[in-house]
């Protein structure tokens, strides 16, 4: 149990004993009103029982310390017992306390502060109400965002006067690709590991252990390769996009940049949108080729297939259309991915608890679209026949 | 106001002995020495850099110093265990120059954090004392349900100020309390923190960089200039040869401030 007992040393507790003679009483205080004493003494106050007397005299002639919560106690049930109709007489207190009680006595009249109930059914019907419109309203500024953005771009590539910030557009590529290969490649690796040793597992029992080449093939190419790195770059350059620009906005960075006429879309965003382009394509090709390896070194150890035996059957599972079917989806995942970054990040308010809440939204909603995508994809690709 | 003459004989409720504080190799304070004593408002000024902020930190504990000795209420801070460390910490509150305040909760429930954390208070009585002590920092009654984000910044430093008031402490730490407010507002805050020092009988340590705010409410002023501190009245202190503080006190901005009060 914390409290203030080992703490503070009280040299006198607070002590209150009431004389009642028919109608008059006598409140009598003494030792030290202070705010490790106010929990018990709050509640002996409480209990008090004044029964039939209705003139009462406060005497805390004998409080040796008081601070504002001793006096407060003191104050409130003189105003309670004046809510009562009872007369009140005092308190008498030592001088050096008189000022402080005066001061609370003029300025202490607000009720109790009440705290939000978030639990009543009205403002449970606000909350769903106000999330509604927060989603609308959101994808009501992300496609204004969309546009702005569209804009920007094909001007930027359009008209000659604007170069496209190409140094700051190589930069992404490096940060968002080159850097996330260790990350990437691990990660693919032990999936194709996962899936063959899984596959084989299963396709034992009817005797086609050599169709986990197949599926691995198929299965990594067409969607896992893909979806994992477009997952993975959600996670580390989505979320690193809003915070760098967040905390750009907390700083009042673009703000700066604004009053100097610089674009903020032209410079935080263009180059971060379309280097992930880049980069996504390039590291889910990556993926497919280290998750392949990861399936095939799983396949020699588990099923003991060699590495020309493996090749053979993987040339005759897939095709370069697999592969393609594969890739075209990551520049859509690169920008579904680079757009949430960025547009959260313009969205973060002049708060450090902003930047955060909203970094962690962005990874939410890029996985959420990225996953919705993929399927959009797999119901087109079938309807297409690819 | 006390003159700083006759002091000898009170209680000293800071006492700094020797404090030396550096960080990577460069020396902000070099073996200082500084008493705040009970019931006085200590003003702390310097320069930018000159470690004002450094020396209420290492005071409360939040930066550990290289060396020297600092005891509060006669404790020595830096050597205490953990539970007689909290005794101190219950007997001061801090105002931390932004408020600090907690921003998930709202400000009735940041004033009841310390109450929460050492009392055991029900909650209707921390709720009657969290009323109280917004009324005392000239806060109206509809600021407990909102939250810090919605404050302006003289409300976040009065309510901040009603958090380290939570506990009735008996020494007040304020880190440039005037800061980032326009003149009025800074010059009612002045007034609020001379106003509860009297009647709440606190003890201030002040950092500052607002001459008005010296003036208006500061018993005595330290001065951090040269890794040391020197001590004084705004009257001593303006006839003082240092060639910083004399800039300080009778530089443009100083002679305006200080106007009618040296002439």
């Amino acid at each position: 149990m914390r409290n203030l007992a080992p703490a503070i040393k009280i040299a006198s507790p607070a002590a209150l004993r009431l004389e009642t003679s028919g109608r008059g009483a006598r409140l009598i205080l003494g030792g030290d009103w202070i705010v490790a004493e106010a929990a018990r003494v709050d509640e002996e106050l409480r209990a008090l029982s004044f029964g039939e007397a209705n003139e009462i005299a406060i005497d805390g002639s004998a409080v040796e310390l008081l601070d504002s919560a001793g006096v407060w106690l003191i104050l409130r049930t003189k105003r309670d017992l004046e809510a009562k109709h009872a007369t009140v007489q005092g308190p008498v207190l030592p001088e050096r306390y008189r000022t402080l009680f005066e001061k609370m006595e003029a300025e202490c009249i607000a009720p109790p502060v009440t705290h939000p109930h978030p639990v009543s059914f009205e403002a449970f019907l606000a909350r769903i109400g106000r999330g509604t419109m927060h989603v609308l309203r959101q994808g009501y500024d992300m496609t204004g965002f969309l546009g702005r953005i569209a804009v920007e771009t094909s001007e930027a590539v359009v008209a000659p006067r604007r170069e496209l910030p190409f140094p700051a557009f190589i930069q992404q590529i490096e940060e968002t690709g080159l850097t996330a290969l260790p990350i990437v490649g691990m990660l693919a690796f032990l999936l194709g590991v996962v899936l063959a040793y899984q596959g084989a597992d299963q396709l034992k029992r009817f005797d086609a252990q050599i169709y986990t080449i197949d599926f691995l093939g198929v299965g990594f190419l067409r969607e896992l390769g893909g979806l994992v790195t477009a997952i993975i770059i959600a996670g580390r350059s989505g979320s690193a996009f809003t915070a760098q620009i967040g905390t750009m906005r907390v700083n009042e960075e673009t703000d700066a940049m604004q009053t100097i006429g610089l674009n903020i879309a032209e410079i935080l965003v263009l180059p971060r949108v379309l280097g992930l382009v880049v980069a996504l394509p390039l590291l889910t090709f990556f993926a497919d080729v280290v998750g392949i390896i990861g399936g095939m070194v799983m396949t020699y150890f588990d099923l003991g297939i060699t590495i020309p035996a493996f090749m053979r059957e993987l040339e005759g599972a897939i095709t370069l259309k697999t592969l393609l079917v594969g890739l075209v989806k990551a520049p859509v995942f690169a920008f579904v991915i680079a757009m949430v970054g960025c547009f959260e990040g313009m969205r973060v308010e002049r708060n450090a608890a902003s930047v955060g809440k909203l970094t962690t939204r962005s990874v939410v909603e890029s996985i959420f679209l990225i996953i919705a995508l993929d399927a959009g994809f797999s119901v087109l690709f079938s309807v297409l026949g690819i | 106001m006390v003159s700083p003459s006759n002091h000898d004989d009170r209680d000293a409720v800071i006492s700094i002995r020797g404090l030396v504080n550096g960080f990577g190799g460069t020396i902000i304070h070099d073996h200082l020495d500084l008493d705040v004593y009970r019931g006085e408002i200590l003003g702390v000024v310097g320069g930018s850099g000159s470690g004002k902020s450094v020396l209420l930190r290492s005071i409360v504990g939040l930066n550990r110093p290289e060396s020297g000795s600092i005891k509060v209420f006669g404790q020595e801070t830096a050597d205490v265990d953990a539970e007689d460390f909290h005794g101190l910490q219950l007997r001061w509150g801090v105002l931390f120059q932004e408020g600090a305040l907690f921003s998930a909760e709202t400000v009735a429930q940041n004033i009841q954090v310390p109450m929460r954390r050492w009392t055991r208070m029900s909650q209707e009585l921390m709720d009657e004392l969290a009323a109280m002590k917004l009324a005392l920092v000239g806060l109206p009654e509809d600021t407990a349900q909102k939250y810090p984000s919605e404050l302006s910044g003289g409300m976040k430093k009065r309510a901040g100020l009603a958090r380290a008031l939570a506990l009735d402490p008996e020494l007040l730490f304020l880190d440039e309390p005037t800061s980032g407010l326009d003149p009025i507002s800074a010059a009612q805050f002045d007034e609020l923190v001379r106003n509860l020092q009297q009647s709440l009988g606190l003890t201030v340590f002040m950092v500052t960089h607002d001459i008005d705010s010296l003036r208006a409410t500061t018993d005595r002023i330290a001065v951090l200039v040269d890794k040391k501190i020197k001590v004084g009245t705004i009257e001593t202190l303006v006839k003082d040869p240092q060639p910083w503080i004399h800039e300080y006190f009778s530089g443009p901005r100083g002679r305006a401030a200080l106007a009618d009060h040296v002439a």
